[in-house]
This record gives C-alpha cells, structure tokens and sequence, in this order.
C-alpha cells in the first residue's frame, strides 16, 4: 500500500501478548485512516455500552495515510476510544511528531487492549515491541516522564504519556505528545490511566511510500501555495496564533464571558494573541510537516507565574481568561502550562473553573468547599492554584477533575455547566453565531469546534461570507463541515489546512499518494460515512436526540452587553432542518436509505 | 565564490518539511531517518536547530576518506561522495565532528548533502527561510546586520 503502511499492532496489556495484522484495503479507501479508521475499528470490536474506563474498553492511536509525508501540515494523529467525559465516541487529534514516527515504525494504527496489572510503558522499535515497567515513572508530570523516557529508550523517540491528571483518571485529562501537543477532548488521558498505560514510546527507521510521485509533488506544491497565500494559513496565524481570535469574536459580541454570562469582555485584548506576540512570544512553532506555524513558544518572567512552554492557543486564553472573567495574560499562559505538564484538557478545564466560580459567585458553594479557595470570578491567583491542585488530584481540585457537569450536578445545578453531552463549550457563544450552536449541539463529542467550524464562514467569512445571526441555510452549512473534517481528519491533516484548499485538493492529494482514485465528491462522502457511523455508535451507547441539545443559558438568557446584546440561540428551530439535511428520521437516527448509500447498511 | 545552506536556527519552527524533501529528493519515499539533514528541536523551550554538513574548507571527512570517495569538486567547491568508490568503512561518520556524514543501516550507504547538485530542496521546501541557499560572500551579512538591529536598539534605549 502507498500513504498507509498496511498494518496494524495490537498490544493486550492484560496478557501481554502481542501482535500485528494487515490492514484492510478497502476499509483504509472508505474509511481512510486516524479518525475514521479508528472509528470503525472501535465499531466492529467494542460494545458501545461498555464502561469506558473497564479493561473492555479500547484505546486506539491513529494515524492517517497523509500522516508522515510533506503534504502541508499533515501529521497528526487520533486517539479514538469511548470518552469517559461525555459517554460517546471519542477522536482526540494532536500535531507533534509521534503520528509520523509511529508510521515509520511500520504501524498504521495502534490497538491497546485490556489493562496492566501494574504501571508499564509501551516501546516500540520498528518490529520490536516491548512492554516494561513504569512504576518509577508513576506520578512523575509530562516533562520530566518525557526525558526520563528519552534517556532510558533513544533520544530521538517520539513519546506520547499520561501526567497525573491521567493516572488519577480525571475526567478532564489529555494525552500529551512531544512534551507539549495534546489530544485533549473527551477525557482520553482518564482512559490511557485505567490501563495503568503511563506511555507509548516510539521510533521508528522506515518509509511511507507515494503511488505517484510527480502527481503528490505537483499536488503538494499547489495545496501549500494556496495555504501560504490564504491571509489566515498563510500569515495570520503564524504570527498571532490561534489566539488572534480573542479580539476578533470579541468585536462581534461572540466572546463567551463569565461563564457564558454574557457574551463581550471589555479588556479581552489583554489576553489576546496581539498582547501575546508583544510580550510572552519567543518564536512560532509547527507541528511536523506543518507550513503554517501557529504553535507558540512562550516565556513568562514574571516571577509569580514563571514558566516556559507552549501555548496558549484561543480556546486556552479564552478559557482561562474572559470565561473566568480574568485579563492577566501572565496567569493564563501559567494555566497553560499546569494543564500541559499534569496532562489536561485546556478548554474542559478552563469551563469547569469557570462553572466553579458561578458557582461561588451564587454561594452555592462557598470556601468550605473549595477549601479555602476564594473562586470568584476575576481571581486570577485563584484560578491558577485551582488547575495546579486539579493537576495534582488534590484539595478542590478532585472535584475540579470530573469536569464541570459532574461538579455542578453535586451541588444540584448541572445547568450551570456550559457543556454539550457532557464536554466543555469552547469559545464561540451560540447566541452570537448560530451554526456554530448547531454543532455543538449535534457534535459527535459533545461541545466542540473543532468538527464544524463555521465561525470560518460565519465570522471570518472564509471561504465564503454568511450572515452569522440567520439560520437560513445553517443546517446544511454545519452537516458540510462536518463532514469535510471528518475526512480531513482521517487523512491525518490540519484542520487549519482548509485556510487554503478544501475538498478536490484533499482529493488531489490522496489519490496521488494513496492510487486510490478519489473526487472532492467521494472525500466528502467518506466525510459523512465517518460522521454517521460515530452518529450509530452513539445511538448504541445510549444517547437521543434529547442529547442534541445546548444549556437552558444559550436558549433562554440573552447575551446582557455587546455587539451581540440580546441575542439567544435558535437551535430548536435549526435542528429538525438539520435532521432532515442528514437524511436523518426526526429522532435523529440515520434512516436505513442514507445508511445503504454510504454502504454502512 | 560559491554557495552555501545558511542555517537560522531562530527562525526555525522545527517542522522537518527539510528532512521530509531531503528523503524524498534522494530515496524515493518519506523516510526521515535516511535524510542529510536533521532537526533537533529542546521541547521545554521550544527551541529547534537543523544540522547538515557545512561543505568544510579543511574537511575532515575527506582527509580521512581512503578510497578518496569523499572529495572536493573544485567547480562548485562542494565536497561530494562518489557513491562507486566508496568501500563502507564509515570512516567519515566516525571524522565528521558535526555528525553530519552517517551510515544508513537500511540502504547500506553513508548519508551526507550534496547540496541536490546546487538546488537544495531542503531550502526551497523550508516555510520559514531557516535554511537558505546564499552565496557565501554574502552569507553572514543578514545575520551580522539583524545583530547589529539588536545592538542599536539596545544603545538607542541608553
């Protein structure tokens, strides 16, 4: 096979044993690889009931065919397994470099099995596989693990671990790659400590190969020239980051603050990625294969908050920012780099401190509770010192790590959780921007931009201008972009890719690479293959249509100050336009006509 | 005068789009581990450098080459491999103090730029200009006057 390696490695961690196995050819066309191979892999093998944190549940990594090659920023990878936080499907995507070396090793995916009867750690080189204590690594945070790993294996080894939030199970952990990229949503790092899975270390000496040459050459060379011209691919995020966006969603009333109080921050500049660039920056960085740059290497001197890393990208200093209500750009990049070394989810936990401080706010809960911490909105040493203890398992911060919704349900107000099936919101108010509301509410995993990114057309007016207050046409907007990225997705690119092509040069691309002849038409239709089978898979898991929903919020309250004051989400009429653009019934379950022509029936 | 692959480690964004082309340039697929150049990147400080042969004036590898395999064109002053007189001996990884001649266990063949016969791909491929295909009597030029930009902002402020 070209672009996938065509094979798989399965490791049961209960037994030991392991083992590899070809990887289907035609199930790698229909499915293409990372997000949605892995989908089908956890589809056809795992109970969608089960318990996501018992040995039954499996953990895949996966990478996808463009995965390792010079196509424009492609080198991410997927850890598909059921999310602990939200009880669906989950796909969590990273950048780094351990999706390619993973295939260099000669494995299209990774299939963890079962569970360690002690710590341990994954080593692979190339065919060798050996799976080795990791009690001296218990504990230990994502930096440190990283460098003892380096030194006791190859220092060139790729390593993607848990920290401690993982090990503790929390529900708000993240897998961590090359020390500072992270597969993030869902809770997926809670999943890999159930598995006593401290690490998968890898390096890998081998090749992906290319079925025609001259055609992915001339295909790469006109998909990153379209990237490189694109003002947002091409300069935009290279030098302010993602975070570039504080001050533009802000501009159009769309800055969730105070907990999705309102929806405008009046001094969010000082958290945005301008202030940033002017200050915490010490130089972009890119994910492997990456052209566009938008990683930032940041420094803080400020003795109170000191500390080096990556970050924050938007989501992150929204989170920890104007959601909290703070504007100390410092004690953001600080939470960061908590999250980044005990292994959290930026955004879940941004959410949850946020969630906590209404809480506080309301004196539903009071510094009895939260052991002494005064959590009131604006606090920025208090937030900071709520992610480190959450990180750590300790204190308040053991109800920190449930994430939000389980927080806020124990003291009797889940709707105080700005979480769709569970998982955090990021930072685009529903109420500013209908579709991306739609997509949150029908997400596959929960409250999540990443899967229908219509603040592109919405907000940015990229590739096209739509008016981000109607709802016309918004239903079949959403299902687009959906499943546009689930395609891309399962490629192994960037979703920043699409500042610049869209789907006939994904095609372009993936025939060259892969001979498999692909239209923008066919990419698209796998696109909605994968969406619908995770749609399936969470149907079997036990979620409705009642779970395609937004908080009471979003629907009832009005945004108070801003561009957008007095706006609420007009999700209850978009849905059922939205069912039927899928070919959905009104329930919302994929009807068998739609199922049989993306040949899932 | 000639040319020569000025690296700038400050604008590096660690990527390896340069080792992905140098591989593909030279073997035909995407195999980092069979590329001339290497990036190294200091993930706590996200801090990346490439490393590739430097085209030495007094080349260890050459001094210590017997079959004379690794020599200098005196045309383009490039100090290149002639694949069919070399024995294996991997002397030249063992003299090169940069590291940067080395043995491919896989292709049985030592691994060191030849600057893609004057048409660096690592260069054109690389997104940030951190590696440059420049003559080297200019070379330095960039880097002495950004130095100098950072010394008289320094003064300017006294």
């Amino acid at each position: 096979m070209h672009g996938w390696i065509g094979k798989i490695l399965r490791v049961d961690l209960g037994t030991g044993k392991v083992s590899t196995e070809a990887l289907k050819p035609e199930l790698a066309r229909d499915y293409i690889g990372a997000r949605g191979l892995g989908t089908k892999y956890m589809y056809d093998e795992v109970d969608p009931t089960v318990d996501p944190l018992s040995p039954a549940n499996k953990l895949i990594f996966a990478s996808g065919p463009m995965t390792g090659t010079f196509a424009p920023s492609a080198g991410r990878y997927d850890v598909v397994t059921k999310g602990p936080l939200t009880g669906t499907i989950a796909a969590s995507n990273s950048g780094g470099a351990w999706g390619p070396e993973l295939k260099y090793a000669g494995y299209d995916m990774l299939i963890l099995e079962g569970r360690a009867a002690k710590p341990v750690y994954l080593w692979i080189q190339d065919d060798k596989v050996e799976i080795r204590d990791a009690s001296h690594l218990w504990g230990k945070d994502v930096p440190e693990t990283t460098e003892t790993l380096n030194a006791e294996t190859a220092a060139d080894a790729k390593i993607a671990c848990i920290g401690p939030a993982g090990e503790a199970m929390s529900y708000i952990a993240a897998i961590m790659n090359d020390m500072q990229r992270a597969a993030g949503r869902t809770g997926v790092g809670a999943v890999m400590g159930s598995k006593n899975l401290k690490a998968v270390v890898v390096r890998g000496t081998g090749a992906v190969t290319v079925a025609d040459k001259e055609a992915f050459l001339a295909a790469v060379a006109k998909a990153s020239t379209m990237i490189k011209e694109h003002p947002v691919g091409g300069t935009g995020l290279r030098l302010y980051g993602t975070n570039v966006l504080v001050n533009i969603l802000n501009s159009v009333g769309g800055l969730p603050t105070a907990n999705f109080q309102d929806g405008h921050f009046e001094t969010a500049d000082k958290v945005g990625g301008e202030t940033l660039a002017a200050n915490q920056l010490q130089r972009p960085k890119g994910c492997f294969s990456c052209i566009i740059s938008c990683g930032r290497a940041t420094k803080v001197s400020n003795p109170k908050y000191k500390g080096e890393g990556e970050g924050p990208e938007y989501e992150t200093a929204w989170g920890f920012g104007p959601d909290c209500r703070i504007d100390n750009l410092d004690a953001v990049v600080k939470a960061n780099y908590y999250c980044n070394e005990y292994g959290l989810d930026t955004i879940s936990m941004g959410g949850t401190v946020a969630c906590a401080m209404e809480l506080y706010h309301r004196g539903i809960i009071t510094k009895e509770d939260t052991e002494g911490l005064d959590l009131d909105f604006g606090n920025a040493d208090a937030m900071v010192e709520a992610v480190r203890l959450t990180g750590l398992g300790q204190g308040f911060g053991r109800k920190l790590a449930l994430g939000s919704y389980r927080l806020a349900s124990l003291y009797g107000h889940p709707e105080l959780s700005m979480t769709v099936k569970k998982q955090e919101m990021p930072a685009y108010d529903p109420r500013a921007v209908q579709g991306i509301g739609l997509n949150y509410a029908t997400n596959n995993r929960g409250g999540c931009h990443v899967r229908g990114y219509t603040i592109s057309p919405e907000v940015l007016g990229v590739p096209f201008k739509v008016d981000k207050d109607s709802i016309e046409g918004k239903a079949e907007l959403v299902a687009l972009f959906q499943n546009l990225t689930a395609a891309l997705d399962s490629t192994g690119s960037c979703l920043f890719t699409t500042f610049g092509i869209g789907a006939p040069e994904f095609a372009e691309l993936m025939t060259a690479l892969t001979g498999f002849a692909y239209s923008g038409d066919s990419f698209l239709a796998a696109g909605e293959r994968v969406w619908n089978l995770e749609r399936l898979w969470n149907l079997k898991a036990g979620l409705t249509a009642a779970d395609d929903t937004l908080p009471p919020r979003l629907l009832n309250e009005p945004i108070v100050t801003g561009p957008s004051k007095g706006a609420v989400s007009r999700l209850p009429e978009m849905l059922p336009l939205y069912y039927g653009a899928r070919g959905w019934d009104a329930d919302g379950v994929p009807t068998r006509e739609k199922l049989s022509a993306l040949e899932l029936a | 005068m000639s040319m020569m692959l000025m690296i700038h480690p400050d604008k590096c964004t660690g990527c390896r789009n340069c080792e992905l082309a140098c591989s593909m340039e030279h073997e035909g697929n995407f195999r980092p581990k069979a590329s001339r150049v290497h990036v190294y990147t200091w993930e706590r400080e996200g801090f990346s450098v490439p490393m590739m042969c430097q085209q030495c004036k007094d080349a260890a590898c050459v001094t210590v080459c017997m079959p004379k395999a690794m020599h200098r064109n005196p045309e383009n002053g490039q100090v290149e491999l002639d694949a069919d007189k070399c024995i294996g001996c991997k002397m030249c990884v063992q003299a090169c103090p940069f590291g940067c001649a080395s043995w491919d266990f896989l292709g049985s063949q030592i691994l060191k730029c030849d600057t893609c016969d004057g048409a660096p791909s690592c260069a054109a491929i690389c997104p940030t200009h951190a590696l440059e295909w420049v003559e080297d009597t200019v070379s330095a030029q960039a880097r002495k006057r950004s130095f100098a930009a950072k010394l008289k902002n320094a003064f300017a402020e006294v």
